[in-house]
């Protein structure tokens, strides 16, 4: 507590202190409870635990996976996938950006094309990809990558666009290019754009690894949940849905470390 | 003698699909090296479009501007462009925002950088080399947004209603500040304003727009018994409120 602090400053400190302790402790009540009133009703037979498992027999089935370090492997590969696809989408969407930026006829000539493409559902691609570039990673990446890129193109020049008209006068002024502009004005200018899109993207990056794996893969999380969901093994499909929740709760949040590094 | 800016039979018309506007008609003056002229008019008289024509952002469509006799090629750093508001960036501190000009005509060396250092020492900014532009007041940003023309060593400033984006007490001070270090550095200076007393209390000779298409309406010299005289000792001059009479009625008739 600092000196000269009026009682009612530590008042109202005490109180939102008292309030954000409260939402953490329902936030960790509420999972408590949704994993007690899982397990007792697969236990008493209120619900199938065949069909809908149990905290326990996923963590029997997780912990059988981890000795066998099998686990590792299937969530090291949709990481790898994930991150891959993420790099490429971050690149082509800034590259692309750019592009139509300093091009105001090209974007007006791929501006319904690129509409067109952001509203397709991706998964309709995917077994083309399959025919194109076979039962691979690759379509599982490409996969990915056509899940967020048209967004993030799209979403990261109408940011350039809505840039201050002054600030490019003032660059012109000093006497530089369009390249000045680019470098000195947009692209440091759009950091927090360029970062808020990126939360966006990891998470479209993880649907579309998950989409790929479920119809081209051999590992990763999504094969497991439709080999498990073949085979009735649901234990193993809800493990994989849980840690997919973790590892997209992660992802997210790991940029969100950037974005406040970046706001500083 | 060739003075410093001529401008000759300027016209200047903006293109929309719904039609085309003219901006300026038929406008030719000169300002002599060391002159501070001011430029006044209704809004929408096309004043900015004046200074964006003269420092090369747009084309003339009929007319010429010459800068000490020759020609205005784009980008010219011998024309120093003061824009409304300071755009100072928020990521990079004061010291490098001062030095962005300089960066872009990759005229950055530490001879350079040791002027820029002088300048901000000289306007009272040392201390706030390293901080960013939010930590600095109005006054001090738009200090520094001068240094920033200054650093290229300009001999003709363009200055767009640099003071109409600060609050009245500021506004006074930063242009007192302004206008005594642009006398100081004995730069010939082209104030563009609608802010009447502000044109009397800073300017040589005060040029009056008409509304658009902005055509000259009349020129007006300014003399006060000491050319050194700062805005705001000049706005304490009984000579101070009868031209400001005398350019309200011009303007308003």
């Amino acid at each position: 507590m600092r000196e000269n602090e009026t009682l009612a400053q530590q008042e109202y400190v005490a109180k939102q202190v008292r309030r954000r302790n409260m939402v953490t402790a329902a936030r960790i009540l509420l999972l408590v409870v949704i994993l007690v009133l899982w397990e007792v009703s697969a236990r008493t037979g209120l619900i199938n635990d065949f069909i809908f498992s149990s905290p326990s027999r996923m963590m029997i089935c997780f912990l059988s996976m981890v000795t066998d370090r099998s686990i590792f492997y299937h969530m090291g590969i949709t990481i790898l996938e994930t991150l891959v696809s993420f790099a490429l989408v971050i690149i082509t969407g800034i590259t692309g950006a750019v592009l139509l930026w300093s091009s105001k006829s090209l974007s007006e000539v791929l501006d319904p094309y690129l509409v067109m493409l952001n509203s397709l559902p991706k998964s309709a691609l995917a077994p083309i990809l399959i025919v194109w570039l076979g039962a691979n990673m690759k379509t599982i990446i490409v996969a990915a990558i056509s899940v967020a890129v048209f967004g993030s193109i799209l979403t990261l020049h109408n940011g350039f666009m809505s840039m201050d008209p002054d600030q490019v006068k003032l660059i012109y002024s000093l006497g530089g290019k369009r390249k000045d502009v680019l470098v000195k004005v947009l692209l440091p200018g759009s950091i927090p754009l360029i970062v808020s899109n990126m939360k966006v993207n990891v998470g479209l990056c993880l649907v579309g690894v998950i989409i790929g794996e479920f119809l081209a893969a051999r590992a990763g999380l999504g094969y497991l949940i439709i080999y498990g969901s073949q085979v009735f093994k649901l234990d193993l499909v809800l493990m994989s849905i849980v840690i997919l929740c973790i590892l997209s709760a992660v992802m997210y949040q790991g940029i969100a470390v950037v974005e406040k590094r970046t706001r500083r | 003698m060739i003075p410093k800016l001529e401008v000759k039979d300027l016209n200047y018309s903006y293109h929309s699909m719904e039609g085309e506007t003219q901006a300026l008609s038929n406008i030719s003056f000169a300002v002599n090296p060391g002159e501070f002229l001011a430029i006044v008019g209704p809004s929408g008289c096309g004043k900015s479009t004046l200074l964006s024509l003269i420092c090369g952002l747009l084309a003339p469509e009929s007319g010429t501007i010459l800068l000490d006799g020759t020609m205005i090629p784009q980008g010219d750093t011998r024309i120093g462009y003061m824009l409304q508001k300071d755009h100072l960036f928020e990521w990079r501190t004061i010291f490098s925002n001062a030095c962005l000009g300089l960066e872009i005509q990759k005229k950055l060396n530490d001879e350079s950088k040791s002027r820029v250092k002088q300048l901000m020492a000289a306007y009272g900014l040392e201390a706030f080399q390293d901080a960013r532009p939010s930590e600095l007041s109005g006054g001090m940003r738009q200090r520094a947004a001068l240094i920033r023309t200054l650093a290229l060593e300009p001999d003709l400033l363009l200055l767009d209603e640099p003071f109409s984006a600060l609050d009245y007490q500021t506004r006074l001070a930063v242009c007192d500040d302004i206008s005594t270090i642009i006398r100081k550095q004995n730069k010939t200076a082209v104030l563009i304003t609608h802010d009447l007393s502000e044109a009397v209390s800073v300017a040589d000779r005060i040029i009056i727009l008409t509304k658009r298409p902005g055509r000259i309406k009349d020129t007006m010299t300014i003399k006060f018994p000491d050319n050194a005289m700062s805005p705001l000792m000049r706005r304490n001059c009984p000579e101070f409120s009868s031209y400001f009479n005398e350019v309200w009625s011009i303007l308003r008739d």
